[in-house]
C-alpha cells in the first residue's frame, strides 16, 4: 500500500514538473497517433461514405469484413507490418522498420476499419433519410456522398476521437514494429509496459495517469461537440 | 413538357402490385389531385411520375420538349428533408444542384423566402425551424428551381391548421405564377380547395378522372362515392 502512494506522488511529480523523458514520450504518442488518425479519416471516411450511398455486388460482404476488421488485434496487425517491413519483407528496402514511420503505418492499418465501418452506419443511417430528396433535387451519387459527409459531420467527429483514442491506447503493434527504443520510437504504451517489467513504477503510473487523462478529455470533447451541434443544427 | 402520357404503367414490388395499368395523360393548367385511401397507390404513383422509382411495365413519357424533363420538375414530401445548414443555404443547395449561375443564387434563394415568409429566418439551421416553417421551406427550395411541375405528396399531412393554410396559400401562389401543381392528399376539403381535377385511385387502379366539383356532386364510381362517404370499401 505504502508503494503504490510513493509511486502515485512520485508520478505527479513527475508530471508536475514536466519531466522531459515523460515529456519526449508523450510528444512521441501523440505525433503517432494523430498522424494516423489523420490518414486512417483520409481514407476511412470517403470508404464510408461511398459504401453507404453505393449500391454494387459484394457490397454486403464488404461491409461485414470491415465490421470484423473493427476487431483486429494489434499484435496481429504489427506482425504484418513487421513481416512487410523487415529486411527480408517486400517493403525492408524502404528501412523504415522501428521508426515512428512504421508505427504510424501499422495504426493506421489498425483504426481505419473503425473510422470507415462507424461511419458508413452513421452516413447510411442518414443517406436513408434523404435519398429521395437528394435524388429529387438531381444529385449523383459524388454530390450525395459529399453531402451526406458534411451533414453527419458531428458524428463523424465522434467517430474519428474513438479511432484516436484506439490508436493511442493500443500496445500490441507500435511495440512490434516500432521496438520501444529509447527517444526514438518509446510511446507512452510500450513505455508503461517496460518501466513496469523493470520496476520502475512511478513513470509508468504517471504515463498511464495522462493516457487515461487524455482519454477522458477526448470522450468529454467529442460528447460535447456533439451535443452543441444538436443543439444548434437539430 | 406537358403532358404527361401514362401508358399502361405498372408498379411491383415483392411480387405485390401496387400500381394496376394506369393509363392517362396529365395536362397543363388544371391543378391535379390524386385521391384515394391509405394504400391505394397514390404516393408510389407520385414516385413514378417524378422518377424516383421506375416502372415494372408501361411507359411513362414526358412531351419532348427542350431539355431534360427531371431538370424541370420539383417535388415537396411529407416530410421536409433538411439539410444540416442555414435556411438559406438549403435553397443555395437546390440551386446548385440545378447548374444555376453562382451569382444567382443567393438573389432567387432570398426572393422565394420573402415569398414563403422565411426572409426573416434565412440564416436559421433549418432542422431547428418548426414543421410548418420547414415545409414552407422545402416549398421555397422546390419553387425556386422555376419547376414546370411542382409535386406535392400530402404536403400538410404532418401540420396543424394554421399551418395548413400557410402552405395551401403558398401552393396557390406557386400555381398562379405558373407551375402546373399535381397533389396527393387525403384531405377532402384541401382537395375541393387546391383541385381543379380529380384522379382517384383504388387499389393500384386508376378508376376515376373528374372535375373536382362533380367529383364531389356525383361521383361517377362505386369507390369514389364510398370513399366520399368516409365508407370503407371491404364492408
Amino acid at each position: 500500500m505504502n508503494d503504490l502512494t510513493q509511486a502515485f506522488a512520485a508520478a505527479f511529480k513527475l508530471i508536475g514538473r514536466l519531466d522531459p523523458e515523460l515529456l519526449g514520450i508523450v510528444t512521441l504518442s501523440l505525433e503517432v497517433s494523430v498522424t494516423a488518425v489523420m490518414i486512417a479519416a483520409a481514407m476511412g471516411l470517403p470508404l464510408g461514405a461511398a459504401l453507404a450511398v453505393e449500391r454494387f455486388r459484394g457490397r454486403q460482404a464488404i461491409v461485414v469484413l470491415l465490421n470484423a476488421l473493427m476487431g483486429l488485434p494489434p499484435v496481429v496487425v504489427g506482425l504484418v507490418v513487421y513481416l512487410l517491413l523487415s529486411r527480408a519483407g517486400p517493403l525492408g528496402s524502404l528501412g523504415i522498420l522501428f521508426t515512428p514511420t512504421a508505427m504510424i503505418i501499422a495504426q493506421s492499418i489498425l483504426i481505419t476499419p473503425i473510422i470507415a465501418a462507424l461511419s458508413r452506419q452513421t452516413i447510411e443511417d442518414a443517406w436513408r433519410e434523404y435519398e429521395e430528396q437528394l435524388c429529387s433535387l438531381g444529385a449523383r451519387q459524388l454530390t450525395a456522398a459529399l453531402t451526406l459527409l458534411w451533414d453527419t459531420r458531428y458524428s463523424l467527429v465522434t467517430i474519428v476521437l474513438a479511432g484516436f483514442g484506439r490508436a493511442a491506447a493500443e500496445v500490441g503493434a507500435v511495440i512490434i514494429v516500432g521496438g520501444n527504443i529509447d527517444g526514438v520510437t518509446r510511446v507512452m504504451t510500450t513505455a508503461i509496459a517496460l518501466e513496469t517489467s523493470k520496476g520502475d513504477l512511478p513513470l509508468a503510473l504517471g504515463l498511464g495517469i495522462i493516457l487515461v487523462g487524455l482519454v477522458i478529455t477526448l470522450n468529454a470533447a467529442a460528447s460535447l461537440i456533439k451535443e452543441a451541434a444538436q443543439r444548434r443544427y437539430g | 413538357m406537358l403532358p404527361l402520357t401514362l401508358n399502361n404503367l405498372c408498379f411491383a414490388i415483392d411480387g405485390r402490385t401496387i400500381i394496376d395499368h394506369v393509363s392517362v395523360e396529365i395536362g397543363s393548367g388544371p391543378r391535379t389531385i390524386i385521391l384515394g385511401s391509405n394504400g391505394a397507390g397514390k404516393s408510389i404513383l407520385m414516385r413514378l411520375c417524378h422518377g424516383l422509382l421506375r416502372p415494372t411495365a408501361g411507359t411513362l413519357e414526358w412531351r419532348s420538349g427542350n431539355g431534360d424533363p427531371r431538370r424541370r420538375q420539383a417535388m415537396v414530401f411529407q416530410r421536409p428533408v433538411m439539410l444540416r445548414r442555414s435556411a438559406l443555404a438549403n435553397i443555395v443547395y437546390g440551386l446548385k444542384l440545378a447548374g444555376i449561375d453562382p451569382t444567382e443564387r443567393e438573389l432567387r434563394a432570398r426572393d422565394v423566402l420573402e415569398a414563403v415568409g422565411l426572409a426573416a429566418l434565412a440564416d436559421q439551421p433549418a432542422r431547428v425551424l418548426s414543421g410548418g416553417e420547414q415545409q414552407r421551406l422545402a416549398l421555397a427550395r422546390a419553387w425556386a428551381l422555376g419547376p414546370e411541375v411542382l409535386f406535392l405528396d400530402e404536403p400538410t399531412a404532418n401540420l396543424d391548421p394554421g399551418s395548413t393554410r400557410d402552405i395551401e396559400s403558398i401552393i396557390s401562389a406557386i400555381h398562379a405564377a405558373g407551375t402546373k401543381i399535381i397533389m396527393t392528399t387525403h384531405n377532402l376539403g384541401q382537395a375541393r380547395r387546391l383541385g381543379d381535377e380529380i384522379l382517384f385511385l383504388s387499389e393500384g387502379r386508376l378508376v376515376e378522372r373528374s372535375p373536382v366539383e362533380r367529383f364531389f356532386r356525383e361521383p361517377a364510381s362505386t369507390e369514389a362515392a364510398q370513399f366520399i362517404r368516409g365508407e370503407l370499401p371491404w364492408q
